[in-house]
């Protein structure tokens, strides 16, 4: 009756990839382009190359919020890939979702495999631990903010790069004088100069212990802090001591470019930086403001980290676990570590990295874990909890914004993103009762 | 039309496969859209619970809301009317010109083939405010062009590369209508003393207003729809609210947002809306069909 | 003409220049992008002529590895596209004429209802209802297939309405004579209608072959395996790239790549698609 369909029907039967392998198959969806993810699918190829009985598949899925939409749907279908990436805003609603998620260290108990958290760096796991100190996901790429500096432009101007806020005002300034077309731009806006800067002043960024405690939690940016903090950026805006260069990392453009002498970024953009700039460039710990305190907290984590999702065959767990167990050899890790500029999860890959020498080659590149695991982190500096946090996180991109292109004061785009941000804090609340 | 074929179980099977994939790919899942617009629910579905009409009134509570359909409708109208404006003068210049007119033709009808997404993609490098060619040339001549920042660059923007691709189809409807306008009126008014100018507002332009009332339409259902993918590809909705049109919002709620409550209720809105519009489309359509 | 007047045919062709640099102009930065190191994007302007590497980058992007997350080479991924518009093009053609057939000529109860019900495809973009539309697909286990890309696509109205409009143009006489000639509705359908509908049918084809080909959000939710990559999806997937290098220069390549195949379609039958423009009117 209808040739086309049956036929269209049978073709497709005929392209189906053969599914009789021998190995178990797991399969890995992630987020990581480019160069990062020619890397995903070399550790995972080395992974398989190791042991015969699993295939782990590696499957770019598209930017991270993509991605775990993507895994989400999968999951609501029943077709979810066994592990998923995802990013560090994501953590609290899959923390949530306790049918759909298989916690690592009880995964790693019950495929009987060697576990103890204690290896890991508790700067990076305590983002993904809970409250009784068991570990939920699995680290994999995480970083936290650093400051990139063009070293040409800086010595144009005879500068130093900056420690404190107040010596990037000083800086900033005599760049313009120089000539230079803007003093710094930044990458993810909300999560440096919200998320990090509460962190790193030993202030709350929400109730409830940053969301740990209780999906109660409110939302508390809207403090002195960081009124004074985004006033300041909005009145450097005005003078071009800073310039927006838009949301997540396409301000890169504008350090890139040389349009921009100083850039504040994720330490995981050192190889993108690395690539494409065309000046010398060092890098140096987060700016704080010498005037709130005197020595500044532990900057937090960005990026994201595997989660393994219920609802498969339990011999893909034991192949998760294997492979969950190898991603944290040290070897592995420091491997991954140089490569993409992300930290190290483990002390161990940390001591072999710096045993290799590679710090030492190249320089910069050990601010980020030095500044990360310095002192002893607060609640206040932990990490965040929040539900709907991604949806949060745009809200201050268009609040801030705002502030940025003068429609709004400082004050009033953060009283308004916590209002805003607060009502979706109760919707994830009565949708996870 | 009135003549007709007797059998009975013929149609039936005639109907069968369109019924089949419409019942399993749309009836179906718009009903679970339409029925999802009543309850709140986890991303990951693992609970829900029923709300009644509680994300309507919501959203009908939400100043944002009201902002989006604003953005909307001005982002419509200004695709409509910069789209229509720039395909009739090409199109009469295009009518005019004896030699090269179907060089011409050609070469401005292509870009409707470019998917949505891709004509984003190709806009935005032009106008990245670092590196753009566009953006660096403004600059040059004093304009500081940032659509990161600035709100109204932003939808300057969108505006540009949503009625790039949607000129080409305007331009041939144009095209159509002014071959189709009978000589002997032109050459009347001609000989009258009208020129070009004159003739064109007095004569032409209104026997071409059919043809702009139903362009209007159209392209106001293009931007409000099959935008997405330019919007998407550009400015994900940004800076601010300045760019999210509703069904990007949408989108953006359900997709990014995971809160399918709120994504659907806006759904069903959209369509009643798209309703609304379909039915005065296809009475148009209808009316032309029996004239 | 109607008079002459120079200076006003030379500024119509002025106009259309113009017109035509316009529309040009993205495609041209595109090419010339294209031909430089990924890094001449970032460092500064994005240079108006051409470089030297542009056979390079167009021959990895063709034949090994679109690259920026996209392991697989254009060519494949044209297949795929190829495929899956023209898969969504026959079949849509080939449900809607028999259905508008139905509608057109039998009496039937119920006729105005399935009408009705597939008039409504037209009200929900996919972009809308695609959440319950990906769980159907994967309760049919079609993801990662070329069913599932297309056939989802394929349920919506348009293509009925223009089959329906065109026979309903058809004068009665006709069908009276068939039916006196004793000719069932088969034959009437195979030797009255089709020949009738051919112009419509390749004019409706060029249309759908453009809207399949151009699909993105679907393709992108579905396929995970990157046999079934379409190449306009894998455009999204390469400019979200993240926290990283973004190769510009292969994917302006592949943006080029990826419309010329619905441009050369509508270039090489304009009067098809010109006609089934003015035909769907949608």
């Amino acid at each position: 009756m209808n040739k086309m369909t049956l036929s269209a029907l049978t073709l497709s039967a005929a392209l189906l990839p053969l599914a009789s392998q021998a190995a178990t198959e797991i399969e890995w969806w992630h987020a990581m382009g480019g160069a990062n993810g020619e890397k995903v699918n070399e550790i995972a190829a080395n992974f398989n190359k190791s042991q015969s009985d699993y295939i782990v598949k590696p499957v770019y899925k598209g930017n991270y919020s993509e991605t775990m939409t993507a895994a989400i749907a999968a999951f609501r279908a029943h077709q979810q890939p066994d592990i998923v990436q995802v990013f560090e805003v994501g953590t609290a609603t899959m923390m949530s979702a306790k049918g759909a998620i298989y916690p690592v260290y009880q995964l790693m108990k019950d495929a009987g495999e060697k576990f103890d958290s204690k290896n890991y760096l508790s700067a990076v796991t305590g983002y993904y631990t809970d409250s009784n100190g068991n570990m939920l996901s699995m680290p994999f790429n995480s970083s936290t903010p650093v400051l990139y500096y063009n070293k040409d432009l800086l010595a144009k101007a005879n500068v130093e790069p900056p420690k404190t806020w107040e010596e990037m005002d000083e800086a900033g300034k005599k760049l313009r004088a120089a000539g230079v077309q803007c003093g710094f731009t930044t990458a993810w806006q909300s999560w440096i100069q919200l998320e990090n800067l509460s962190a790193r002043h030993n202030v709350a960024f929400a109730t409830e212990d940053d969301g740990f405690k209780s999906t109660k939690a409110e939302l508390a940016f809207n403090g002195p802090l960081q009124v004074m903090h985004i006033s300041k950026m909005a009145e450097w805006q005005k003078e071009g001591v800073f310039q927006y260069g838009g949301r997540t990392n396409d301000a890169a453009a504008k350090f890139y470019s040389g349009e921009c002498a100083m850039y504040t970024e994720s330490s995981a953009g050192y190889s993108g930086i690395r690539k494409n700039a065309s000046f010398p460039f060092g890098v140096s710990q987060l700016p704080y403001w010498q005037s709130q305190i005197d020595k500044p907290l532990n900057t937090i984590i960005g990026g994201a980290s595997l989660w393994a999702m219920q609802g498969k065959p339990s011999d893909h767990y034991k192949g998760v676990a294997k492979f969950f167990s190898y991603l944290s050899q040290p070897e592995v890790q420091a491997d991954w570590h140089q490569f993409s500029g992300y930290l190290p999860i483990t002390q161990a890959a940390y001591d072999l990295t710096k045993s290799q020498g590679f710090y030492d080659k190249n320089p910069g590149t050990e601010t980020a874990v030095i500044q990360m695991t310095s002192g002893t982190p607060t609640v206040n500096s932990k990490g965040l909890r929040l539900g709907n946090f991604a949806q949060i996180r745009d809200i201050i991109d268009e609040e801030l914004e705002s502030v940025w292109s003068g429609k709004q004061d400082a004050k009033t785009a953060l009283d308004t993103a916590v209002k805003r941000g607060n009502e979706l804090l109760r919707k994830f609340e009565k949708a996870n009762k | 039309m009135t003549v007709t074929f007797p059998q009975r179980p013929l149609p039936w099977l005639l109907l069968l496969p369109q019924l089949l994939v419409t019942a399993i790919f749309f009836l179906w899942p718009a009903g679970q859209a339409v029925k999802q617009a009543f309850y709140q629910e986890d991303a990951f579905g693992l609970s829900s619970e029923f709300v009644g009409l509680e994300n309507f009134s919501h959203l009908l509570h939400d100043p944002l809301y009201y902002a989006s359909i604003g953005t909307t409708l001005f982002f419509s109208f200004a695709v409509a009317f910069v789209g229509i404006a720039l395909a009739l003068l090409l199109a009469v210049m295009a009518d005019r010109v004896m030699r090269g007119q179907i060089i011409y033709k050609t070469l401005l009808i292509w870009p409707y083939a470019v998917a949505p997404a891709l004509a984003g993609v190709l806009w935005w490098v032009m106008f990245d405010p670092s590196t753009g060619p566009i953006a660096v040339w403004l600059k040059s001549m004093g304009i500081n062009w940032n659509h990161f920042l600035n709100g109204n660059q932003a939808m300057t923007l969108v505006v540009i590369a949503a009625t790039w691709k949607q000129i080409s189809y305007n331009f041939l409807f144009f095209l159509a209508g002014l071959q189709a306008i009978p000589r002997s009126l032109i050459e009347a008014a001609a000989i009258d003393g009208a020129s070009p100018f004159k003739r064109f507002w007095t004569v032409v332009f209104p026997l071409l207003s059919p043809t702009t009332f139903f362009l209007l339409v159209v392209n106001l259902v293009y931007a409000f729809f099959d935008t997405f993918g330019i919007i998407d590809a550009t400015t994900s909705g940004g800076p601010g609210q300045s760019t999210k049109i509703l069904v990007y919002k949408v989108y953006d709620d359900g997709f990014i947002g995971l809160d399918l409550g709120s994504s659907s209720a806006q759904s069903v809105i959209l369509m009643m809306i798209v309703g609304v519009m379909t039915v005065i489309q296809f009475r148009y359509i209808e009316r032309k069909v029996q004239y | 003409m109607i008079e002459r007047r120079p200076w006003l045919t030379l500024f119509s062709h002025c106009i259309l220049i113009l017109g035509i640099i316009a529309v040009a102009l993205p495609i041209w930065v595109a090419l010339v992008a294209s031909t430089h190191p990924a890094e001449a994007f970032k460092q500064g302007v994005i240079p108006l002529w051409f470089g030297d590497q542009g056979w390079i980058t167009w021959k990895k992007v063709l034949f090994s590895a679109a690259g920026n997350g996209v392991d697989v080479p254009v060519w494949l991924m044209m297949i795929n596209s190829l495929v899956m518009a023209l898969a969504i093009a026959l079949g849509k053609i080939a449900i809607s004429i028999l259905s508008a057939y139905a509608i057109v000529f039998f009496r039937f109860p119920l006729r105005m209802l399935c009408f009705w019900i597939i008039f409504m495809t037209l009200m929900l973009p996919v972009e809308v209802r695609i959440v319950p539309t990906y769980k159907v697909v994967a309760d049919l286990s079609l993801l990662n297939s070329y069913t599932g890309l297309a056939l989802p696509l394929i349920a919506s109205a348009t293509a009925t309405f223009l089959f329906r409009q065109c026979f309903l143009t058809i004068p009665g006489e006709l069908v009276e004579a068939a039916r006196i000639d004793g000719a069932g509705p088969w034959r009437f359908f195979k030797d009255i209608l089709l020949p009738l509908s051919r112009t419509n049918i390749a004019a409706l084809f060029v249309i759908l072959f453009i809207y399949g080909w151009n699909q993105y959000l679907w393709p992108l939710l579905i396929t995970t395996d990157d046999h079934y990559y379409t190449l306009v999806m894998s455009i999204k997937r390469m400019v979200s790239v993240a926290e990283g290098d973004i190769a510009w220069n292969s994917i302006m390549a592949t943006t080029i790549l990826a419309m010329l195949p619905p441009v050369l379609v509508v270039v090489g039958m304009q009067k098809l698609f010109v006609k089934g423009l003015v035909d769907t009117e949608k």
